[in-house]
């Protein structure tokens, strides 16, 4: 493989990543911080602090007890064993999962602030004109936090673009199927490959002040009412 | 009240609430006609709202409340708020920020479209007697306080509401806001026939507004009965207090235009003021304050007072340590509406002033509730 479109592989491998991470951490996130911002439970702040774990713990701590899990003797061996796997670690798949737990915070905690930040009223509001829960959730609630989907989605989508130290624990270094760009471009500079290594580096130095940028923007322009 | 039997009166408003709130206990029980606009007054933090959030199901109490044969709470079930027919009004106007003027007024209506013209109350005219029609297009942020109030109004009106639940609306509003609202809201009172449960703690407004007051202190109902009946019973705080006043029907009776003055039939007797209050046949709402009213054992002469009415005393009773209030019957027979007049415990001796005595009240001044937009007006006579 030459080395314009091993750089691309690693490219659209680590997008791919990104995007289904990203989707699903909306899909579990939502329901999560949507619990978060309103239960009443006594333990609803462990489950936060369980949320907010891999803000805290080093990459590898977490990566670590992943590979255990996802691997032949773990949960994910046997979710594995369904289609005929042995493992989840090393795969796609595995990477996901990684990606989704190593990410869920910088998803849930945006979402679950806009959520307490709306308060009650508009929810009661929405009742009183004959809304249901959910069309007051879909219509209401979710519009209302619009901001924080964002923030949380470009948070997530970057967190999973630039991670590192999981991936490099429970997927390895498998072209096309594990190696992301932050792995390739540690194996560039391991090989002594530095021109390469500079076009990822480069790459991403312009990926993340475009991410930063977009967000500020689009949170002005969320934030004009009517806009 | 607690032991009335529970059940679901047509044509009425049947509400009865327990339990705690925090440290608050409330304990209210009220029935009312499912009708014109009751009041909700007592001083802050005696349960109006909750009453009001209970009636919504925003709050879950124990209890019933029924309207008009309706029950949407009893021992058996609880219908959640999204299933009741009413409309709320918040003390802030709490639009959805996300919509447009247009979209939060829709948001309620049945099928988030304007209803066909025979179908309740029409879109046209909501916005039209709110005077709205300019904003429509406009976002929530981009408009005034008293805009804002009344959007959130006509976006309660148009979901089709059999209960209309106020939650001083006006509170929030400095006072030209106030003012630029409640004539508004007279017109509504005016032209819609759906029953209204407003709370505040304002009796201004409610002198202009209700025909029902609801009477709370502290978690419970301490009467509750047709606005005049509850603002000239002596034994309750209204009367004695220094802003007693009484709301009278007025119905306008002729003009003069060469002096300017407006007569206005009452229950038994005439008012007079310098107003074009209308032409014969209109209905207005006068306020008489306690205080405006003086009383003289005959009919006095050589006065600059224009409304002298002949009455009887009902009751009277002390107001503070120097003063009484008298509570009296309209006409020589005394069974006509009730004024209120406050005198100087001096002057209750001095006439020898006694319980279904004869007297003649002078009436000082009266104000006269403005017909729809115009400005209030008080007329010193």
């Amino acid at each position: 493989m030459d080395a314009s479109s091993e750089i691309f592989s690693a490219v659209a491998l680590t997008l791919k990543l990104a995007t289904v991470t990203t989707l699903i951490l909306l899909l579990l996130g939502t329901p999560l911080a949507w619990w978060l911002a309103r239960s009443g439970s006594w333990w609803k702040e462990t489950i936060a602090a369980i949320v907010a774990l891999p803000l805290v713990l080093p990459p590898t701590v977490l990566g670590f007890y992943l590979l255990v899990a996802l691997g032949p003797s773990g949960p994910g061996g046997a979710l594995a064993s369904l289609w005929g796997a042995r493992t989840l670690a090393f795969t796609f798949e595995g990477l996901v999962i990684g990606s989704v737990v190593y990410s869920l915070p910088f998803v849930v905690q945006p979402i679950r602030n806009a959520f307490e930040a709306m308060g009650e009223r508009p929810l009661e509001v929405a009742a009183t004109l004959r809304a249901s829960p959910l069309q007051a959730f879909w219509n209401v609630a979710v519009p209302l936090a619009r901001p924080g989907f964002l923030t949380g989605a470009v948070l997530g989508f970057a967190h999973t673009v630039g991670e590192f130290g999981v991936v490099l624990m429970i997927g390895g270094n498998i072209p096309g199927e594990t190696k992301v760009l932050s792995v390739a471009i540690y194996d560039y500079v391991e090989t002594l490959r530095w021109r390469e290594a500079n076009i990822l580096a480069a790459g991403m130095v312009a990926f993340a002040f475009a991410v930063i940028l977009a967000m500020t923007l689009i949170e002005k322009r969320v934030a004009r009412p009517g806009a | 009240m607690r032991e009335r039997k529970e059940n679901a009166a047509p044509g009425r408003i049947e509400a009865a609430f327990n339990g705690r709130l925090g440290a608050f206990r409330l304990d209210a029980a009220f029935s009312v006609p499912a009708r014109g606009v009751t009041g909700l007054f007592g001083p802050s933090g005696c349960g109006k709202t909750s009453v009001l959030r209970c009636a919504a199901g925003l709050t879950r109490l124990a209890g019933h409340f029924s309207v008009d044969g309706d029950v949407w709470q009893d021992e058996a079930a609880f219908r959640p708020t999204h299933r009741r027919p009413l409309g709320y009004v918040f003390q802030e106007a709490s639009l959805f920020a996300h919509l447009s003027v247009r979209r939060n007024l829709l948001y309620g209506a049945p099928g988030r479209r304007p209803p066909a013209a025979d179908a309740g109350t029409g879109f046209e005219e909501v916005i039209g007697l709110l005077g709205i029609s300019h904003l429509l297009e406009r976002a929530p942020a981009n408009l005034s306080g008293g805009e804002r109030q009344r959007v959130a109004i006509g976006r309660a009106l148009l979901s089709q509401p059999k209960l209309l639940l106020m939650d001083e609306p006006l509170s929030a509003l400095d006072r030209g806001t106030k003012d630029e609202i409640l004539p508004f809201l007279e017109r509504l009172h005016e032209r819609l026939a759906i029953p209204v449960l407003y709370v505040s703690h304002d009796m201004a407004e409610l002198e202009r507004l209700a025909d029902h007051l609801v009477l709370m202190e502290k978690g419970g109902v301490l009467a509750a009965g047709p606005l005049a009946d509850i603002q000239s019973d002596p034994s309750l705080p209204l009367a004695t207090s220094r802003e007693a006043a009484v709301s009278l029907n007025a119905v306008v009776t002729a003009y003069d235009a060469a002096y300017g003055l407006a007569t206005l039939k009452v229950d038994g007797g005439e008012i007079v003021i310098p107003s074009p209050a209308g032409r014969p046949g209109t209905p207005r709402r006068l306020r008489i304050a306690a205080g405006d009213v003086s009383l003289a054992r005959k009919p006095p002469e050589a006065t600059t007072i224009v409304n002298i009415l002949p009455a009887r005393i009902l009751s009277h009773r002390p107001a503070g340590s120097h003063e009484m209030v008298i509570v009296l019957g309209l006409g020589a027979e005394g069974v006509g509406a009730r004024l209120l007049s406050r005198v100087t415990l001096r002057s209750f001796e001095h006439l020898g002033l006694a319980e279904d005595m004869r007297v003649y009240a002078q009436v000082k001044g009266v104000a006269l509730a403005p017909a729809g937009a115009s400005a209030s007006e008080v007329a010193s006579l």
